[in-house]
């Protein structure tokens, strides 16, 4: 069955919080015949790589993003014409033209009484009855956006229970989730969480210094959920009832956002942990030095976690897998560094995760007052969507209460986490002005990177470590 | 328990409750001597006598103010419009007087207007509408549209204890066509509770009068397609049993409403506005309504056919809800 009309071909929604995708391959060339629900093209997103069935059949009479672009999610990707219709010469040079009905002249209300000339006895006084409609109007469907659309008791339902609908195959009418496909699918345990709900920007004070942080730093960004088959997580049972004792209290959104993100960045990424132990003789004595000018000239404390911060943004120009990301088949590096630095509410329940946007272009002073600043937004519950999102290498700093050592998860899409540690004073073996080895106490940090294996091997993050531990031991006095 | 017509059980209703009351009287065009128009008071006027069973003149003001002020002297009439196309001539006494003498003066009116409505027989404009959703608007009037047997009697039976003007909407096209088990006994049914015609779980339709048979034809349809249809009589307008209606979307999230009468301003469109307020985070497809196009009723039987819904129509909107 040839379809009637064009249909247009749209990127597709892969997940509740996914806003763009690549067209990675065309199936189909124009002039080509299709089936519908026939593979057209594969794309992928930051999350998935699927293939687009076309929604109808006949000849792919247009296409209009070539391989290797993306685009947004609604773009019209190609156009599906009648067979018989010829395709269309060039594709539309404009970006999102409506695509006119080809075979119809505009249509306009028809005018009833128009061209009917009127007999010249008639007599205009007896208003004609309104035109009988159909008694059963044609429903409002979601058509194309069948698959995009969510009906509110399938968005409550989702709600409930913590599931993408995204990730749901749909019956309904353009692939819609229904209430039943959505029900089915939890019955049937597959129910993965739902998509970070989007966290909100302002949240509770946070410490004055970047504070000391637990292990995570997920990214606060509404994250997209996997799309296609359902990661194999535990089933979202019906939770059991507290027993006598125990205590219950409703989840707020960072936590929700906080489980899914971790949860989902540990099924998404090959999360591998190395250590390493830099003495910090020379940033000791470096920050002793800059610390009171800094203070009294700019009123900004240079912290230690602004020197390693500083030396990691360095190093990662030599390392740019590592400032990252694995984008479908694609892996994405760039000449910028959007860091985002882990900070904790005071309560100890709760972080966020402040970006300092092209931190590549900051000293050292610079990045200690970009710290300070988003600490001081975060405080003051001014932070904007905008400061944090868009992270490229997140720093997690859980030392402040001693810990020498972590694991943190990946914030994705991103391709690693640095965590720094406590900063304590160790018998060190050393060498003497004579070649000797002498034991002396040095202020030694251990710093780890946690990195996703799929992406970054042993060896490349080792290489980081290595350079950044030589660049926070062999730290210039004056630099800055 | 005996079988009897739609009509068999209105004018039952109306006899016992004429013996247990009296103070219960009719009154109307034709009533007495002829028996009704359609019948319903054959017989009264023997055994009532003329003073309960008043042959009016052809007035219907005169007939639901004398009524409205009968009641206001503590009778209970039972004043029957030929045609409810007609209790617009009353509109006055009925929407003026009638409704607002309780709020106004503190006196109730209980009266009963007997309303034959629908068409489906090419009566033409004026004697096949179903104006209810008109007096549904009106603070102070009770609306009722029984559509089995059991529940003509029963609410007419209600209708008349009622302290409030009361509009009784009965179907012309059931009056002979329906038939069921309706007991002996006097009964009254509550207003305000909805019947469940048919129980699904699929979609929720709601309707009532005629329209709760095509419903359920067209249910029937449907089921043998895999679809289970609830068909929800809701029995009484004002008022109307919010709370049944609420609770089948819930279970079911789509809902189909569909009326006789026509589609804009029609009470379906305040059922589909109070399920869009208060079922929202139940529905799973937008609400559909199915009612007559906006424009008269046709004489010729083809027309007629066209603008009354039919099955195949409420079938063809549950499919397409059934498909959302």
């Amino acid at each position: 069955m040839s379809t009637g009309t064009q249909v247009e071909v749209v990127m597709p929604q892969m997940g509740v919080s996914v806003a763009e995708g690549t067209i990675t391959r065309w199936l189909k060339q124009l002039g080509d015949t299709v089936e519908r629900d026939e593979t057209l093209l594969e794309i992928s997103t930051d999350k998935v790589d699927t293939e687009v069935p076309s929604p109808g059949a006949g000849v792919l009479a247009e296409i209009r993003v070539q391989e290797g672009e993306t685009v947004e999610v609604g773009t019209v990707l190609a156009v599906i014409a009648p067979e018989g219709a010829a395709p269309a010469e060039a594709p539309s040079a404009a970006p999102e033209p409506e695509t006119p009905e080809a075979d119809s002249p505009a249509t306009e209300e028809p005018v009833a009484v128009a061209e009917a000339p009127s007999p010249p006895e008639a007599s205009p006084e007896a208003p004609a009855p309104a035109a009988p409609q159909p008694a059963a109007p044609v429903a409002a469907g979601p058509g194309e956006n069948g698959r995009t659309f969510v009906s509110p008791v399938v968005a409550r339902i989702a709600a409930e229970h913590g599931v993408d609908p995204g990730g749901i195959p749909g019956t309904g009418q353009g692939g819609r989730v229904t209430k039943k496909d959505i029900l089915a699918f939890i019955d049937s345990g597959a129910a993965t969480p739902a998509p970070a709900e989007e966290l909100p920007a302002a949240v509770a004070p946070a410490p004055s210094a970047p504070a000391p942080q637990p292990e995570a730093a997920p990214s606060p960004a509404p994250a997209p959920a996997p799309a296609a088959a359902p990661a194999p997580v535990a089933a979202a049972a019906a939770p059991a009832a507290p027993v006598a004792g125990e205590q219950e209290e409703p989840m707020n959104a960072m936590r929700r956002g906080i489980a899914e993100h971790m949860r989902r960045s540990l099924d998404t990424s090959a999360h591998v942990t190395s250590a390493i132990e830099v003495d910090m003789s020379r940033v000791v004595a470096a920050r002793n030095v800059l610390k009171k000018d800094y203070q009294a000239s700019y009123g900004v404390n240079p912290t230690y976690l602004a020197f390693v911060t500083k030396a990691a943004i360095e190093t990662l120009k030599d390392w740019p897998w590592i400032n990252g990301e694995m984008r479908g088949e694609k892996i994405v590096t760039r000449p910028y560094v959007h860091v985002g630095v882990a900070v904790s509410l005071e309560d100890g329940k709760g972080l966020i995760v402040p970006v300092i946007k092209h931190a590549q272009d900051l000293n050292l002073l610079g990045v200690a007052r970009a710290i300070s600043e988003l600490a001081e937004k975060a405080r003051t519950k001014k932070l904007l969507p905008d400061d944090v999102q868009g992270g490229t290498f997140t720093i997690t700093n859980p030392g402040g209460y001693g810990t020498f050592h972590g694991t943190p998860i990946i914030s994705q899409p991103q391709a690693a986490i640095l965590g720094t540690y406590a900063l304590v004073k160790r018998p060190w073996v050393v060498q003497d002005e004579l070649g000797q080895d002498v034991i002396a106490i040095r202020p030694l940090m251990n710093v780890t990177l946690t990195y996703d294996h799929r992406l970054v091997d042993g060896a490349y993050a080792g290489s980081f470590l290595r350079d950044l531990r030589q660049r926070l031991e062999g730290w210039d006095e004056g630099s800055a | 328990m005996p079988e009897k017509t739609y009509l068999q059980a209105i004018s039952d209703g109306l006899r016992q409750e004429m013996r247990r009351d009296q103070r219960v009287f009719c009154l109307g065009e034709d009533v007495g001597v002829y028996g009704g128009a359609f019948k319903v008071t054959q017989g009264f006027q023997e055994e009532f006598g003329a003073n309960r069973v008043l042959d009016m003149p052809l007035s219907e003001t005169a007939i639901v103010a004398g009524a409205t002020g009968a009641a206001l002297m503590g009778m209970r009439p039972v004043a029957e419009m030929q045609f409810a196309d007609f209790v617009s001539c009353a509109w006055d006494h009925l929407v003026t007087v009638a409704a607002k003498q309780r709020f106004r003066a503190g006196t109730p009116v209980p009266i009963v207007l007997r309303l034959p409505s629908g068409g489906g027989f090419s009566g033409g404009p004026f004697h096949s509408q179903n104006p209810e959703s008109s007096f549904a608007h009106i603070p102070g009037l009770k609306v009722v549209c029984p559509a089995t047997p059991e529940d003509a009697k029963g609410l007419l039976a209600t209708s008349i204890e009622d302290p409030n003007p009361v509009l009784y909407f009965e179907h012309k096209h059931l009056y002979r066509r329906i038939k069921g088990e309706v007991p002996d006994d006097r009964y009254t049914t509550p207003f305000g509770k909805a019947r469940v015609h048919r129980e699904g779980d699929d979609i929720t339709l709601i309707t009532w009068g005629a329209m709760v048979y095509t419903a359920d034809e067209a249910a029937g349809k449907l089921a043998d397609e895999g679809v289970s249809v609830e068909v929800l009589d809701l029995r009484t307008l004002i008022p109307w049993d919010r709370d049944a209606v609420l609770a089948s979307v819930a279970r079911c999230s789509k809902a189909l409403v569909l009326h006789e009468d026509t589609k804009t301003g029609g009470f379906g469109a305040e059922i589909a506005a109070t399920i869009a307020e208060e079922a929202f985070e139940q529905l799973d497809a937008p609400v559909r309504r199915v009612a007559a196009p906006d424009a008269p009723v046709p004489f010729a039987p083809s027309l007629e056919k066209a603008y009354i819904p039919q099955v195949d129509d409420v079938a063809a909107a549950l499919r397409d809800l059934a498909a959302y």
